[in-house]
C-alpha cells in the first residue's frame, strides 16, 4: 500500500507535508528524534453462551501518538481527534521534554520496502457478520456433541483490522494493514453431582476468514476444549516439590516467554534490573537449547511487517546452544546501548509509548523422539497445556500454570492431575533441559502478553522438552 | 466540553437508536485526561499527557442485543455507531433474559461522594516530577544496598462517566485520582531483588508522603535479599494485608453472578451455607465517600449500595447485574460494570474483608513455624474447582519472628478449605484501591519448594 492510497491520506486528508510539519513541531524545542504513530482500528466480537448468541459488538477507534526523544528522556502525547489543530497540540505537548533550539526542520520521508507477511485480501473484519456468527454456533454445537457430560459451553470470536502509519524524523514512512482474528472455546464438564472441570482452546492469527472454514474449523477448537474438560474429571491431587517435568509441544512454550523472553527485553537490561543483565556470551541454558524470537513468520499472531516504530521485524536469536546471544531492542534502548533495533518496538495503541516486546518466541527442534523422552522418566510430571505465566524480571523467578497435566510413572503417562503452578528461575531453569524433541510446534494463536499495562498479541512454540528439575506447586 | 453537552449527546444517541428500530437502548460516554511523569536514577525518564473520549451504545431489538462503540464523537461518527449497533443486533439470538433494568430499579444515591477533587486540576507538572524524584531519593537513602532503581512515577487523571437509557435514566459523575509509586532494586553480592510501594488517592492531600513511599519500597526490597528455597512441607500461611487482597479478588470471582448461573464457581448454590470461618465477614459497599470503589450508580443506572456477601462465615449474597439476577430469579445488587462495548458485566464496589481484632504482629508471634507471604505470582486460581496454586515470596516465620527471606516456592490448597481455615483476621484493614483485606492467617497450606 502506498501512503497516497491509505485511509489516512484518503479519509483524513493527511499529506506528507502535514507529517513533516507535525514532526517539525515535535522537535521545535530540540530533541534527537520524533515519531508519529497514526492508528485506525476496527474491531468486532461475538459471544455465545448457553447456545444463545448473547453479545455482538462492533467498534471503531482512532488516534495519533507523538513521541519526542531527547537523550534518555521521552515526551509523549496523543489525540483521538485527527484534526490538524489537535495533532499540532499533541506535538507541542510532547516537545516540552526537550529544551534547546530546534535542530531539524526538514525530513525526507520515504516509503521503504517492507515484508508482506499477511497478504490478506479481505480481512475477517470486512466479511459478512452472518458468516462470522456461524463460527461460535458451530463451536457450541461441537463441544456439546463431544460428550454428554459437557454441560456449559462459551465461545467467543473476535477480530480486528488495524491501519497503522508511522513517520519518523529519520525519514521513515511506513504503512501497515494488520488483520487479526481468534476463536476461543471454554467448556465445562461434570460427572453426576461432582465438581465441574473446565477446558479451554482457541486459535487464529493474521489470517482470512477461510482459516476457520478450512484449516482450523470451530469444531477443532471445540473438541479440544471439551476433551480437556473431560480428561480433567479424573484428576488427582497434583504433586508438590522438585521433580522431572516434561513439557508437551506448542503452547507450553510459555516457559520460554517467561523464563527468558521478558528478561531479555533491552529496556530492563539497559537499566541493569534484569537477572540477565550483563550476561551476553554466558551460558544460561543447556547446549540443547536455541531460543528464537521471530516476527516474520507468515500469518502468525505475533508477526508484524513492521514494528510499531516503523522498523521491519526480523528473526532474532536469543539463546544459541545455551549461550545468551542478544536482547530484544527498540529505538530508545538500542540508541542508548549503541546497537541496532531488532524490530521489537511495540505498543498497545496510539495512547502508549513503545517498548521492547516479544513477537513469536520458540525453541528450535532437537533430535529426540518425543515418546523416547517420556519413556526416559521413571517418575515425573507431563504438562500438555498451560494457562498464563508471570515473571519477576529482577530475581528471575517465573511461574506458569498447568491446565492439563499427567503423572509420568515408569516411563508412561498415567493419571491426570489438578491445575498446578510451576516455578523456576530464568537464568537457571533451562540448564536442566536434558532432552529436546524433534517435534517443534507453534501454538494455535491466542496469546496475549502484558507488560507495564500494555497488552500485545504474541506467539509461542516449543518441542517436547525434558527438564530434570523444576518445582511443581501441587498439594500431594 | 460542558457536562450538559455530553449528557445531551448520550440522550440523543439513545433517541437515534430508537428511531432506527431499537426497542430499548443505553449509551455510555467516557472522557478522561491523564498525566504521567516517570523518573529514574534522579532524572526525568518520560512525561506523558493526553485526553481521550469514547462512546458506547447497547441496544435491544425485542430480545436481541447489539452493541457498538466509537472514539469519533462527530455527528457522522455517532450516526455510524448507531447504525452499526442496529446492524449487528441482527445476528444475535433471542434471549428471554436480556433487557434493561425495570424503571423502578433505576436511580442514583445522593450526597457528596467525594469522588472528585478540584486540586487535581491545579497540580503543577514540575512539582509532580519533584515528588517522584523525592520518593526515589528516599529509597536510595535507606541503605547503600539500594543501588539501582526501576524508576518512580507520579500519575494523575480525571474522568467523566455519562450514562443514559431509554427507560428515563440519565446521570453523570466525575472522578479524580493520583498516585505515586517507586520500584527500587536492592543488591548484595549475587543477590538482586526488586520490590515496590505505591500510594493512591482521589486528592493529592490523601497521598502518603514521597519519603514514606520511598522508605517502605526500599525496606520491602531489602528484606527480599538472599532468599532461601525451603523444603516442600505443610505449614500455616500468613498473607500480609496488601497480598490478602488477592484472596478478595478470588472471592469476588466466586460470587460473580455470571459465574454462579453458569455453575463455574465453587460457591455456586451455596447461599445460606457456611463457606468461611466464623471470623470472616465480606462486604461490598459502593457508597463509602472518597474510596475507589464508590459511585452514585452502577453501569446500568441502578443506585449503588452496600451488600453483605459473607457474614460471620455464612454466604449471604452474590454480586449481580440485571442479567445475572434474572437468570437466578433474584434482584440486581447494583454491580453492573461495563466498558464501552458489549453487554454489562459485573464489578465490585469497595469489596473488603472486615477487620478483626488481632494486630498483625501478634498473629505472626503466635506461629512457631510458618510462611509470611509478601508477594504472589501467576494465575493459578481455578474458580470452578477452587484449586489454588501460586508462586510466592515472603519471609519464613520461626518461633514467632520473621526469620529469613523465602522465594521460588509455591503455595497450594483449595479455596474452599482455605476460607474455612482462616484462623486469624488482623486489625489492619486499609483501603488503597477498591479491594481491601487485613492480614490473614490460613491454618495450613502446602508450600512447594525443594
Amino acid at each position: 500500500m502506498r501512503f497516497a492510497d491509505s485511509i489516512f491520506a484518503g479519509r483524513f486528508s493527511i499529506t506528507t507535508q502535514d507529517l513533516n510539519r507535525y514532526l517539525a513541531e515535535a522537535l521545535s524545542q530540540g530533541g534527537d528524534y520524533a515519531d508519529l504513530y497514526f492508528e485506525y482500528l476496527l474491531t468486532s466480537s461475538i459471544g455465545i453462551d448457553e447456545s444463545i448468541v448473547k453479545s455482538a459488538t462492533q467498534g471503531v477507534s482512532m488516534g495519533v501518538g507523538v513521541r519526542v526523544i531527547a537523550g534518555e528522556r521521552t515526551g509523549y502525547a496523543y489525540s483521538d481527534d485527527l484534526s490538524p489543530e489537535k495533532i499540532r497540540k499533541a506535538a507541542n505537548v510532547a516537545a516540552h521534554i526537550a529544551s534547546g533550539p530546534s535542530k531539524i526542520a526538514k525530513f525526507d520521508l520515504n516509503e521503504g520496502v517492507r515484508h508482506n507477511l499477511y497478504p490478506v485480501l479481505t480481512a475477517p473484519t470486512e466479511t459478512a457478520l452472518a458468516d462470522r456468527v456461524e463460527l461460535v454456533k458451530r463451536a457450541d454445537r461441537a463441544a456439546r456433541a463431544y460428550d454428554p457430560r459437557v454441560f456449559q459451553v462459551q465461545s467467543s470470536y473476535a477480530d480486528n483490522l488495524r491501519h497503522v502509519l508511522v513517520a519518523t524524523s529519520e525519514g521513515v514512512l511506513t504503512l501497515d494493514r494488520q488483520p487479526l482474528a481468534r476463536l476461543s472455546v471454554h467448556a465445562l464438564a461434570r460427572r453426576n453431582g461432582e465438581t465441574p472441570q473446565q477446558g479451554h482452546s482457541g486459535g487464529g492469527g493474521r489470517v482470512e476468514l477461510d482459516f476457520f472454514l478450512k484449516d482450523k474449523p470451530p469444531e477443532y477448537f471445540a473438541r479440544e476444549a471439551a476433551r480437556e474438560a473431560i480428561a480433567m474429571l479424573d484428576a488427582a491431587e497434583a504433586p508438590a516439590g522438585e521433580m522431572t517435568v516434561v513439557l508437551g509441544p506448542g503452547w507450553p512454550g510459555v516457559l520460554l516467554h517467561e523464563a527468558v523472553g521478558h528478561g531479555l527485553e533491552a529496556d530492563f537490561n539497559r537499566k541493569g534490573v534484569s537477572a540477565f543483565s550483563g550476561r551476553i556470551g554466558q551460558k544460561v541454558a543447556s547446549e540443547l537449547c536455541t531460543v528464537i524470537d521471530d516476527g516474520t513468520i507468515h500469518n502468525r499472531r505475533g508477526s508484524l511487517n513492521v514494528d510499531d516504530e516503523g522498523h521491519p521485524t526480523q528473526r532474532n536469536v536469543l539463546i544459541e546452544n545455551g549461550i545468551l546471544r542478544g536482547y530484544l531492542q527498540d529505538k530508545l534502548s538500542s540508541t542508548l546501548m549503541g546497537s541496532a533495533s531488532t524490530g521489537s518496538g511495540r505498543r498497545e495503541s496510539y495512547a502508549h509509548i513503545p517498548m521492547p516486546r516479544m513477537t513469536n518466541t520458540f525453541m528450535l527442534a532437537g533430535q529426540s523422539d518425543p515418546e523416547e523422552i517420556v519413556r526416559s522418566v521413571p517418575k515425573g510430571l507431563y504438562c500438555a497445556n498451560f494457562g498464563g505465566g508471570q515473571v519477576d524480571i529482577t530475581s528471575g523467578n517465573f511461574v506458569f500454570s498447568a491446565s492439563e497435566s499427567y503423572l509420568i510413572e515408569d516411563g508412561k503417562i498415567t493419571r491426570p492431575v489438578r491445575n498446578a503452578t510451576l516455578i523456576g528461575n530464568g537464568p537457571e531453569a533451562l540448564k536442566y533441559v536434558s532432552m529436546v524433541g524433534n517435534d517443534l510446534r507453534l501454538d494455535e494463536g491466542i496469546g496475549v502478553c502484558g507488560k507495564a499495562g500494555q497488552s500485545v498479541p504474541v506467539g509461542l512454540g516449543i518441542p517436547t522438552v525434558k527438564i530434570d528439575r523444576m518445582t511443581v506447586g501441587g498439594t500431594a | 466540553m460542558t457536562e450538559n453537552h455530553l449528557l445531551e449527546m448520550a440522550n440523543d444517541a439513545v433517541r437515534m437508536a430508537i428511531a432506527r428500530g431499537a426497542t430499548d437502548a443505553e449509551c455510555t460516554i467516557g472522557e478522561g485526561d491523564e498525566f504521567s511523569a516517570e523518573v529514574r536514577m534522579r532524572e526525568v525518564e518520560s512525561l506523558k499527557e493526553a485526553g481521550s473520549r469514547g462512546m458506547g451504545l447497547r441496544i435491544l431489538v425485542g430480545k436481541r442485543t447489539g452493541s457498538s462503540y466509537t472514539s469519533d464523537l462527530s455527528p457522522e461518527g455517532v450516526d455510524r455507531m448507531v447504525r452499526s449497533a442496529v446492524e449487528i443486533a441482527d445476528i444475535t439470538s433471542e434471549d428471554p433474559h436480556a433487557g434493561l433494568p425495570d424503571a423502578d430499579e433505576l436511580g442514583a444515591i445522593g450526597g457528596d461522594l467525594k469522588l472528585y477533587s478540584k486540586a487535581i486540576e491545579n497540580l503543577d507538572p514540575a512539582r509532580n516530577i519533584e515528588r517522584a524524584k523525592r520518593a526515589e531519593a528516599a529509597a536510595f537513602a535507606v541503605d547503600p544496598r539500594i543501588s539501582n532503581s526501576d524508576g518512580a512515577s507520579f500519575d494523575s487523571g480525571t474522568s467523566r462517566h455519562v450514562f443514559a437509557n431509554s427507560r428515563g435514566f440519565s446521570g453523570e459523575y466525575r472522578t479524580s485520582s493520583c498516585s505515586l509509586s517507586v520500584s527500587p532494586v536492592a543488591r548484595d553480592g549475587d543477590s538482586m531483588e526488586r520490590d515496590y510501594w505505591f500510594t493512591l488517592a482521589r486528592d493529592p492531600e490523601g497521598l502518603q508522603t514521597a519519603e514514606e513511599v520511598g522508605r517502605t519500597a526500599a525496606q520491602r526490597a531489602l528484606r527480599r535479599l538472599h532468599p532461601v528455597k525451603v523444603e516442600t512441607r505443610k505449614a500455616p500461611v500468613v498473607f500480609e494485608s496488601r497480598i490478602a487482597r488477592s484472596l478478595l479478588d478470588s472471592i469476588f470471582d466466586a460470587v460473580h453472578g455470571m459465574s454462579v448461573y453458569r455453575h463455574e464457581s465453587f460457591l455456586a448454590g451455596k447461599l445460606g451455607e457456611k463457606v468461611a470461618a466464623e471470623e470472616v465477614t465480606v462486604i461490598d459497599d459502593a457508597t463509602i465517600p472518597g474510596l475507589f470503589g464508590t459511585s452514585p450508580f452502577d453501569d446500568e443506572g441502578v443506585p449503588s449500595r452496600r451488600t453483605p456477601v459473607i457474614e460471620r462465615g455464612v454466604l449471604k449474597s452474590y454480586l449481580l447485574n440485571t442479567y445475572a439476577a434474572r437468570k437466578l430469579g433474584m434482584k440486581t445488587t447494583g454491580n453492573a460494570s461495563r466498558g464501552l462495548g458489549g453487554n454489562a458485566g459485573i464489578g465490585h464496589g469497595n469489596f473488603f474483608l472486615a477487620a478483626g481484632v488481632q494486630p498483625p504482629g501478634r498473629i505472626v508471634a503466635g506461629i512457631s513455624d510458618g510462611f509470611f507471604v509478601t508477594s504472589l505470582m501467576g494465575f493459578g486460581v481455578n474458580i470452578v474447582t477452587g484449586d489454588y496454586s501460586r508462586g510466592a515470596t515472603g519471609m519464613w516465620i520461626r518461633n514467632g519472628e520473621l526469620a529469613f527471606a523465602v522465594s521460588e516456592v509455591t503455595i497450594a490448597g483449595n479455596l474452599r478449605d482455605m476460607l474455612l481455615n482462616i484462623e486469624a483476621v488482623g486489625s489492619d484493614l486499609e483501603f488503597s484501591g477498591s479491594l481491601a483485606a487485613p492480614t490473614l492467617k490460613i491454618g495450613e497450606m502446602t508450600v512447594g519448594g525443594k
